[in-house]
């Protein structure tokens, strides 16, 4: 099997620099024998696919089949290992991963060449900077990180097994996701380079890029959550999101696409800012590329990145090239990218998305410039200085509160110029609501002037009801006047006005969800923890609750040992739940790892870690957090995903129409048979 | 010789009520900080310094945020912090004596001095930079905004009517 993949991988590879090179020629020497070259280039891509499924596919049997004469197996997997997991094996380590990349591009670049007829040129253009990519992938699975190198001597009785940390049911999907989104990111960037070189004609491309970066938007999204929700269930320090240099990472590349997604609409509707989405295309797939880089260079320090190795400067290289090609193309064309039309004021919905755009880049700069400082003061004082929490925390709130409240005024701002009446008017209830609510919280007992971090929970929580009553008031205005004309009951008014225009309404599902994001993140001035040794009996208290330990036990799994704690949890004095915060001992890996009791609801989350026992006293250590609002944050990502799901569904009136097309047609099918 | 507080010089005849008002500013000042401080005590002093502080073990994480078994670095400076704090150490007392022992990395944010000083400024600057650019450029393309003069039949007139109605589709 080992062989079979390392021939898979060179075949790939080869089939590859065939789908450039003749890719590359067909483009440069247009007439009938270079299009036989450009399909045969085209089928070249395809079977790309084919060898690096093979070689994927060989990978996992290999797992499934414990030869740990393959190093990568020995390193990632052990025989008591469940299948789930040695399946997940393919993406845990870092030649697996590469080549999961791989294949994922050319699933991508399948699909794509499948629907080459949707414009042949242009795809022709982005099959070969998709081959490119491809290229670059398979050299380094062949080269610099070969998932099939062999174990020197004979193979060992067993592996060393999956780290702990990966062996949860979230870590199955998350790399998926993630690799989704990261990869994902090629097609629009392959599309853009594309038009960019052949100076495509009119603004088709943009259509086909904005679609396929809303769905790798999705999956970069869906991906970051569940790393976000692996991290709070897993790491057992009460917390999700923790400014670490690999989170950052996959961060970058979901604001630029962010700002693209918003921006490209200027381009859609008034053909302006073409440089700009062009750029932020270009960004966004050189973030990705640079998110992997840091991830696997050894650059900056993180707990999820992979073992440091020689490939940083593979990526260097390729990340100097491709900004190299960007730049020359751009300078060479940037006369095609010239603006349609111009701002003509400054409250306007263009300048609400120009400002929203910057304030995208300069989040994305700040955790940037954040993740790198480290590597930077090393360079300059001799010393790493830390950039943590406290650090990002205190730049990306404002910002992300600024961006909060961009997402209520734009959609209030018309195209164009915006009257200051029609502001007042659209902005007076959206206003007030937010100052009765930000007026409640204080007179509830929030005290916005003791902590900072009070002033800002209480802002994000104004703010998200300010935009939740636009995004509300913009569903009702429409929906009214559906049902004037229809006499639906509103919330069938509201669902049909959703499906006549998907995209806006998708939009504003989209921004809701950001809205429940924003109040889950609010909840988190006011975490509580405590840590305490419990023996049999012992009480602890945090907030309304009380924890009784029960009992403590221990259980055997062929794969790995089990520490229990049993908890009973009291409420006020009642009874309302036992909770088994548990930890873990690897036999294979010879590590610990934490599995949380969570209980969980919409106000707050109560968090239970057995973090072991004292060595000098030997009595259990259970830590408690007490995290509100955290449901609000899973709930939030939710929302955001159906709204783009929502966004990514065909206008019903276009669907209408093609039905009514097609009845015509089928009534004219019926009349000429009739007639015969 | 006319009062003066602070800056500004107030006319004759004004100044009683103005001194009055910035008593009762002084005052509302004191009653500020005293409800700042309230609940201020080692507890949430503890918290907020064992939050701008890593574990040293290498976990990159809070210091209160370390869930180890058996770190033998969290717990010991998890002591320290609350010896300093009984001792009345002051919180920048100890947050250099942390970097005395365990190195400039053990604060979880680098300190606004020196170089490190460049790490605060730089996201506020580009985000300031990034804001009057936009508002400079806005403004300067409003100004040059030519004014567009059609016959009501034009065919301009009515590829505009095409783009009205495609632009206010969303």
């Amino acid at each position: 099997m080992p062989q079979f993949g390392s021939f898979a991988l060179l075949l790939a590879l080869a089939f590859g620099v065939y789908a450039l090179g003749a890719g590359i020629y067909a483009l440069l020497r247009p007439g009938l024998a270079a299009d036989r070259l450009g399909e045969s280039a085209r089928r070249a891509g395809i079977a790309v696919f084919v060898a690096v499924t093979a070689a994927a596919v060989a990978l996992v049997v290999a797992a499934f089949q414990d030869d740990f004469s393959v190093a990568y197996i020995f390193h990632h997997s052990n025989r008591d290992l469940p299948l789930p997991y040695k399946f997940s094996a393919l993406w845990s380590g870092q030649e697996g991963s590469l080549l999961f990349w791989a294949w994922l591009l050319s699933a991508y670049g399948f699909v794509l060449l499948l629907r080459h007829k949707v414009d042949p040129r242009l795809v022709a253009h982005a099959a070969v900077v998709l081959a490119a990519v491809q290229v670059f992938f398979l050299l380094l699975v062949n080269f610099a990180a070969h998932p099939f190198s062999m174990m020197a001597g004979p193979a060992p009785a067993d592996g060393n097994g999956l780290n702990p940390l990966l062996q949860y049911p979230e870590m199955v999907i998350h790399p998926p996701m993630l690799y989704l989104g990261y990869v994902g990111m090629t097609v629009p960037f392959a599309f853009a380079l594309g038009a960019l070189i052949m100076k495509y004609p009119g603004e088709k491309w943009i259509h086909i890029t904005r679609r396929w970066t809303m769905v790798t938007w999705m999956f970069l999204t869906v991906g970051i959550f569940l790393g976000g929700h692996w991290a709070y269930s897993v790491l057992g320090w009460g917390g999700y999101w923790g400014w670490d240099p690999v989170e950052n990472a996959s961060l970058l590349p979901w604001l630029t696409a962010t700002a693209f997604l918003h921006s490209v609409m200027m381009q859609e509707k008034r053909g302006m800012l073409k440089m700009w989405n062009m750029w932020l295309i270009f960004a966004t797939f050189l973030l990705c590329i640079f998110g992997t880089f840091l991830t696997r260079s050894g650059v900056v320090s993180s707990v999820h990145a992979f073992a440091q190795s020689s490939i940083g400067t593979w990526f260097v290289t390729f990340l100097a090239l491709t900004l190299a090609v960007c730049v020359f193309y751009f300078l060479r064309n940037r006369a095609y990218l010239k603006s349609e039309n111009r701002l003509e004021s400054l409250i306007s919905r263009e300048s609400s998305f120009l400002f929203n755009n910057l304030l995208f880049l300069v989040a994305c700069f700040a955790v940037l410039w954040g993740t790198l400082f480290p590597v930077l003061s090393e360079w300059v004082q001799g010393t790493k200085a830390t950039v943590g929490a406290p650090f990002f925390n205190r730049v990306m709130i404002p910002i992300g509160l600024l961006l909060l409240f961009l997402t209520g005024v734009g959609p209030l701002l018309a195209w164009r110029k915006t009257s200051l009446e029609s502001l007042k008017r659209n902005f007076a209830i959206p206003a007030v609501a937010a100052v009765v609510t930000a007026g409640a919280l204080m007179a509830g007992g929030m005290r916005p002037w003791q902590d900072v971090s009070y002033f800002y929970a209480l802002m994000a929580v104004a703010l998200a009801v300010f935009v939740a009553v636009t995004v509300g008031s913009e569903f009702l205005r429409g929906a009214r006047v559906i049902r004037s004309h229809t006499g639906m009951n509103l919330a069938a008014a509201m669902v049909q006005l959703t499906r006549r225009n998907t995209r806006r309404y998708g939009g504003y599902i989209v921004h809701f969800g950001v809205v429940v994001l924003f109040i889950g993140f609010a909840g988190y001035a006011f975490n509580q923890d405590k840590e305490q040794e419990l023996g049999l009996g012992d009480k602890m208290d945090i907030g309304r609750y009380t924890l009784v330990s029960r009992s403590y036990t221990r259980d055997f799994q062929p794969n790995y040992e089990s520490d229990y704690a049993i908890l009973d949890v009291y409420r006020n004095g009642s009874f309302l739940q036992t909770m088994y915060p548990e930890r873990r001992f690897y036999t294979a890996s010879q590590q610990d790892a934490t599995i949380v009791a969570n209980r969980s609801t919409w106000r707050e989350d109560l968090y239970l870690v057995y973090a072991g026992r004292n060595p000098e006293t030997d009595r259990p250590i259970i830590r408690a957090h007490l995290n509100p609002l955290v449901v609000w944050v899973w709930a939030g990502v939710y929302i955001v995903v159906f709204g783009t799901l929502v966004a990514l569904v065909p206008n019903l009136q276009v669907a209408a129409a093609k039905v009514r097309a097609t009845a015509a047609e089928l009534a004219a099918a019926g009349a000429s048979e009739g007639g015969d | 010789m006319k009062p003066v507080i602070g800056r500004w010089s107030l006319a004759p005849g004004r100044w009683p009520l103005v001194v009055g008002r910035w008593r009762s500013l002084q005052v509302v000042v004191v009653a500020l900080a005293a409800i700042l401080l309230m609940g201020a005590g080692d507890d949430a002093r503890f918290n907020k310094l064992g939050h701008k502080m890593m574990c040293a073990c290498g976990c990159r994480q809070i210091l209160l945020e370390c869930n180890h078994v058996g770190c033998s670095y969290s717990d010991r400076m998890r002591d320290e912090l609350s010896t300093a704090l009984t001792r009345g150490d002051s919180d920048d007392l100890v947050l250099q004596a942390f970097v005395q022992k365990y190195g400039p990395t053990v604060l979880a944010a680098p300190p606004a001095t020196g170089f490190n000083l460049v790490a605060w400024v730089m996201p506020f600057a580009v985000f300031f930079s990034a804001m009057g650019f936009a508002v400079l450029v806005v403004l300067r393309w409003r100004q040059r905004a030519p004014a567009v003069v059609v016959s009501p039949d034009s065919p301009e007139l009515e590829a505009m009517r095409l783009r009205a109605r495609r632009e206010t589709e969303l």
